[in-house]
């Protein structure tokens, strides 16, 4: 709230929620992104770099070649996953940052099936790792989630916490029992057998997790939209108190939600095992599920928006690996410059103030 | 185990707890006065690596560790003017925040990987030595050293002094310090400012004392379970002394284990933090309802957007 002494709580919000229309726009959001372009060009001449060359060189390497977009497409798979695992649980004013985490549990999950059942058919095969990576990713976030529903403890904390733990126990794994002994240098888990690959799309990598990714987004359209479900978790996103008095079961609802938001990011997590990487790999995520997070904040938990931001992403992550290789920037760049896209969107946008 | 053991433990604990408990104190200096930051995680990695770096250019450690916290104020102030002039949503903009110091340090510190310096120098204190094996409990550098009297400090300005009074009103109440006639928006400013300068120097002193070197994400969540640990702590600046321990112990212990070549995996070790520190908050410090600042309730009823 602005020091506006005299002005009772209640009207400053009505002032508020008016400007929240107003710069809502798709032109407004554009000027904010075109602005955290202009600081991070102001940082990569700072590090001695060209921007503009920067900016073509992703530009031709995405957008303007059909390898390229092949690629940001097979990213965008993970993120919009990954985004609708943060836009779920924050409908119902939960703020999900686990998804790092789960994503690697359900990988680690179906990788299990993978390496354990290496007979089955992979039409057997892939929809058992699929429930497997689904169980995994919701496990893991059936924990924070417990702790929340029994007011203990902040999913935020909690999930942002045992993303450190889920990271070593991969590690634990692919240095330990699973590490794969033809890879010396590398510690992963042994290739899983073929049946256990995710089939691809001609001669990219684009692979049949966007089917999950679609489906994904369209339940949660929906079942937020269009059943009692999603009326109910808009209610308790909505006023929390007014949802219990209710008797709406707000305890079950985030149980449940942050659940089946893990099992979503468990199931990206498969999906990078077992189309991309073939097997448990440390480097799984990438990042996915904080870019996620980002992707889920800037599109304002709207299930379309989330499929244009993750497409805006997507061609920066796979810009970021460009310009490791043609301007020797760190990776980190692209960070960067995500987290300067979502801080100035979060400041052009005036939200309602809680009391 | 014996007692040398016991003795290595309890120094390593309060080696390695000292990043944590600056990164603490100043979060429990901002939760006070109403405002959560996630962005602790960033303050500390932007606050190592300008710490690093200065100190690796100007050879000069106590230059390192000013310039750090100067950083790290500035790089909060940012955060401030987000969520007081701008209201947007303090746990998604302290992730941001987090994002955003993490980059940064990555590309101020890309070319310093591997760099030797001349870190921080563990005070020689007269007649240390002769205290036999207690004495490594001793040798530690300055900063640790000041760990409980600036502790000491946060407590005495939040509870027993004016500003600290209405920094805590405003956390309270920010419509009633207004009416108070305070200025809820310059009180916070400064308790970000004071807030960032801490986290940067505990990302300092991990990266010139503790570790010496500099690497990338190299303070590993401590930012997260600095958060974690105000809330163990029931915003209380000397409780924040306790978790802040019980961390260094845990990671000392594991240290410990490893060197004496227990037949886990080092990774299995690596965990023993992050589980301890959110078991030790999960018996101790489940919010209590009159020790959460009020104005920080609406967030932790995850009412706030």
């Amino acid at each position: 709230m602005a020091d506006v002494p005299y002005l009772p709580n209640s009207l400053a919000d009505a002032f508020k929620r008016e400007r929240l229309q107003n710069l809502a726009s798709p032109l407004k959001w554009l000027a904010w992104v075109a602005l955290a372009f202009g600081i991070f060009s102001v940082i990569l001449l700072a590090y001695g770099k060209d921007p503009v060359q920067a900016y073509s060189d992703i530009f031709n390497n995405t957008l303007a070649s059909s390898y390229g977009m092949s690629e940001v497409i097979t990213k965008m798979i993970p993120l919009v996953i990954m985004a609708v695992a943060v836009a779920l649980p924050a409908r119902l004013g939960l703020v999900n940052v686990g998804g790092e985490g789960q994503l690697y549990m359900g990988g680690l999950f179906a990788s299990w099936g993978a390496l354990t059942f290496t007979h089955l058919p992979a039409w057997l095969l892939l929809p058992f790792m699929g429930l497997l990576g689904f169980a995994g990713g919701a496990l893991w976030a059936a924990i924070p989630a417990f702790l929340r529903a029994k007011g203990w403890l902040l999913e935020v904390f909690s999930t942002l916490v045992l993303n450190y733990v889920a990271i070593l126990a991969i590690e634990v794994i692919v240095f330990g029992p699973w590490r794969d002994p033809s890879s010396a240098n590398y510690p992963q888990s042994a290739q899983f057998v073929g049946a256990g690959w995710l089939p691809t799309f001609a001669g990219t990598r684009i692979h049949l997790g966007i089917v999950i990714a679609v489906v994904a987004v369209t339940l949660f359209y929906f079942v937020l939209k269009r059943t009692r479900w999603g009326l109910e978790i808009r209610a308790i996103g909505g006023n929390p108190e007014a949802a219990r008095r209710n008797g709406i079961p707000i305890g079950w609802y985030i149980v449940l939600v942050l659940a089946v938001a893990g099992g979503l990011a468990g199931l990206a997590g498969m999906a990078e095992a077992s189309a991309i990487y073939h097997r448990l790999s440390p480097g799984l995520s990438s990042g996915y599920g904080f870019v996620g997070f980002l992707v889920s904040w800037l599109a304002g938990h709207r299930p379309w928006a989330i499929i244009a931001v993750a497409f805006l992403m997507a061609v920066l992550i796979t810009g970021g690996d460009i310009l490791q290789i043609s301007q020797g920037l760190p990776y980190a760049a692209v960070n960067v410059l995500m987290a300067l896209i979502l801080l100035v969107v979060l400041a052009g946008r005036t939200v309602r103030v809680a009391r | 185990m014996t007692t040398a053991v016991i003795i290595g433990i309890l120094a390593g604990a309060i080696a390695s707890g000292a990043s944590v408990l600056y990164a603490a104190l100043g979060e429990t200096i901002g939760e006070r006065a109403g405002v959560v930051n996630l962005g602790v995680e960033g303050q500390m990695l932007v606050g190592a690596s300008v710490g690093f770096v200065v100190t690796a250019v100007t050879g000069n450690v106590a230059v390192g560790i000013v310039v750090a916290a100067l950083a790290g104020g500035a790089f909060n102030l940012v955060f401030a003017a987000l969520v007081i002039h701008r209201h947007t949503n303090q746990l998604a903009t302290g992730v941001a925040m987090w994002i955003l110091g993490a980059g940064l340090s990555t590309l101020l510190g890309s070319r310093f990987v591997g760099s030797r310096i001349n870190g921080l120098q563990d005070l020689e204190l007269p007649g240390v030595a002769s205290l036999g094996p207690v004495a490594q409990i001793l040798r530690q550098d300055i900063l640790v050293y000041l760990m409980v009297p600036l502790a000491l400090a946060v407590f005495l300005v939040l509870f027993r002094t004016r500003w600290g009074l209405r920094l805590r009103a405003v956390g309270e109440d920010r419509t009633a310090a207004i009416a108070a006639g305070l200025h809820p928006s310059a009180i916070q400013y400064q308790a970000l400012a004071i807030a960032g300068m801490f986290g940067a120097v505990g990302g300092a002193q991990l990266a010139l004392s503790f570790t010496r070197t500099w690497q990338d994400g190299m303070t590993a969540g401590r930012g997260f379970l600095a958060v974690v640990i105000v809330i163990f702590a029931l915003w209380h600046p000397l409780r924040t002394i306790v978790g802040a321990l019980l961390f260094g112990g845990s990671v000392a212990l594991g240290l410990a284990l490893q060197v004496r070549g227990a037949q886990t995996s080092p990774f299995l070790l690596d965990m023993l933090p992050y589980l301890l520190t959110l078991i030790v908050v999960l018996v101790w410090g489940r919010p209590k309802a009159f020790t959460v600042p009020m104005g920080l309730k609406a967030v932790f009823e995850g009412t706030a957007r």
